[in-house]
């Protein structure tokens, strides 16, 4: 028992320090050389928006993709709102050209995965990015979450999950986490039935955050995608 | 009783009346459709304002005939009870002015009858105007602008809105929704008719109906807690436009609506109610009062 209680922490800190251990630029490069895999992307995928203002029923949508950072999300049928920003919900946004400068920030957890955080800080000044900071699994390379402050837009949260397509670091299940502005209809144009309904002081709370959660089905990959799509 | 009936609509088709009505809604209805078919984005931006700061949103999907119908009705449906009033307001007081009511009176038809068949004769046209405002409203505009989502834009409390329904689950609501307004109308059909039984020319009844539903309406839209508690429940202004909430979608605790339900079905039954409640009492107060009345013209 006594030995136990002595190897498990030392395990852990040997682990630990075996991560650290490693590059975090070359870590950040392997990260980008997996992304670098895929040239363009097609996906069908079902999209649930979680924004307290907004009651919209899960959308089938289709994403295109294309190298370097081209993206565009498609609602397959009806009324579709997506999030702007969601060109990060490709990974590759937040790793997108070299301009910046890579901070090693330690370790954290994404789950139950151990991971290495980056901070990444664009060189150019004018860039609308602040600041992103990357979540790298150093077992697999893959990017599971990642944060990015802008100047204008706030910040935008990314979790990504990974199984059938990992190994073109392309997730199976994303969500996008990101800032709402207040939503305030114009006086005295809707004319509404008061059925006596109230709103609770917790969803007045959690007005200001948003979600997206996009699902993936399948990915055709590499196999070309027509710049119309992105028009 | 039918060819009773059937008389008194043949004298309503047979007013000029009667088709101001029609052609007020076709010119209401044709004005928004061309306005909107020309710059309804401008329109959509003023409804979505912020919303599009942080979203991508298809606006042509958005403006289609689903929703071009719904803001038509929005607009519509505070206007119409002043040309239901143009009929029924004149059902008793016109033949009081032709010199007819006696004459009428002789024939072995009781008052009562009299007042009934007036009355049903005024709910088959109310129910005319509103067929012509569905195929104007949402047919035509089906036809204009296509089918797709339809977003409603909602003030709830203090809390701003933006519900969508999927096409799919629309058509439904439509039909359920015009089948309210033909309730709520025919209480302004009733109201109409009981003013009408006092005079002696049918501009006194149609304006006093007017005056009403004006006076009601404004002061069912008077914020203040003490009108919202005992003032508004009262008013039948208050319940004209529970036909919006068939389009106020149930929704899941994710924020997810939920398809074929409603938000709040016991408060538009509730609104019915009272609705029925206010016909059966002004019809009651007609015939009451039109049976106990000395017919002098």
């Amino acid at each position: 028992m006594l030995r136990k209680s002595i190897l498990l922490p030392l395990l852990l800190v040997t682990v630990t320090g075996m991560l650290q251990a490693q590059d975090i630029n070359q870590l950040v490069a392997n990260a980008k050389a997996k992304l670098g895999k895929v040239n363009d992307y097609e996906a069908k995928g079902r999209m649930k928006t979680n924004v307290t203002f907004l009651k919209v029923p899960v959308a089938n949508v289709k994403v295109y993709f294309k190298a370097p950072s081209r993206m565009k999300i498609k609602s397959e049928k009806g009324v579709s709102f997506v999030p702007k920003g969601a060109v990060s919900i490709n990974a590759g946004g937040a790793l997108g050209g070299n301009g910046y400068t890579i901070i090693d920030a330690g370790t954290d957890k994404v789950g139950n995965t151990l991971v290495r955080v980056a901070k990444l800080l664009p060189l150019d000044e004018n860039s609308e990015v602040v600041l992103s900071t990357v979540y790298i699994d150093p077992i697999t390379s893959l990017i599971l979450k990642s944060r990015t402050t802008t100047k204008e837009n706030g910040t935008f949260e990314l979790e990504m999950t990974f199984s059938r397509y990992a190994e073109f670091a392309l997730p199976d299940k994303v969500i996008f986490s990101f800032n709402t502005k207040d939503y305030k209809l114009p006086k005295g144009v809707t004319f509404d039935f008061d059925d006596g309904s109230t709103v609770t002081q917790a969803n007045k709370e959690k007005q200001k955050k948003g979600r997206a959660e996009i699902t993936f089905s399948n990915y055709i990959i590499n196999k070309g995608v027509s710049d119309e799509v992105f028009r | 009783m039918f060819n009773l009936l059937q008389i008194e609509l043949y004298k309503i088709s047979k007013r000029p009346r009667t088709y101001i009505a029609f052609a007020a809604i076709t010119a209401i209805v044709v004005i928004f459709q061309l306005a909107f078919k020309a710059d309804g984005k401008s329109y959509m931006d003023l409804m979505l304002q912020s919303v599009q700061d942080s979203f991508d949103i298809d606006k042509s999907k958005a403006i289609n005939g689903y929703f071009m119908c719904y803001i038509i009705l929005n607009t519509l449906l505070i206007q119409v009870p002043i040309l239901v009033a143009l009929i029924a307001g004149d059902a008793i007081s016109g033949e009081a002015n032709m010199g007819t009511l006696r004459l009428l009176l002789t024939k072995p038809v009781s008052r009562t009858k009299l007042i009934l068949v007036k009355f049903a004769a005024s709910v088959i046209y109310t129910i005319m105007l509103l067929v012509w405002m569905a195929v104007m409203a949402l047919f035509l505009s089906l036809l204009i602008f296509g089918a797709d989502d339809m977003l409603i834009f909602r003030v709830k409390g203090d809390e701003s809105l933006i519900l969508q329904i999927t096409s799919d689950d629309i058509m439904w609501r439509y039909f359920a929704a015009f089948g309210y307004a033909a309730v709520a109308l025919t209480v302004i059909a009733a109201l109409a008719m009981l003013l009408s039984v006092f005079a002696e020319n049918s501009i006194g009844p149609i304006i006093a109906t007017v005056c009403i539903v004006i006076v009601c309406t404004v002061v069912s839209n008077i914020n203040v807690p003490i009108i919202d508690k005992h003032v508004k429940p009262w008013l039948f202004t208050s319940y004209l436009v529970g036909w919006k909430g068939f389009f106020y979608i149930g929704t899941t605790a994710d924020g997810e609506p939920i398809k074929g339900s409603l938000e709040n079905w016991p408060a538009i039954r509730n609104s019915l109610y009272i609705l029925a409640a206010h016909i059966l009492v002004l019809l009651g107060s007609t015939v009451v009062i039109f049976r106990r009345k000395d017919i002098l013209s």
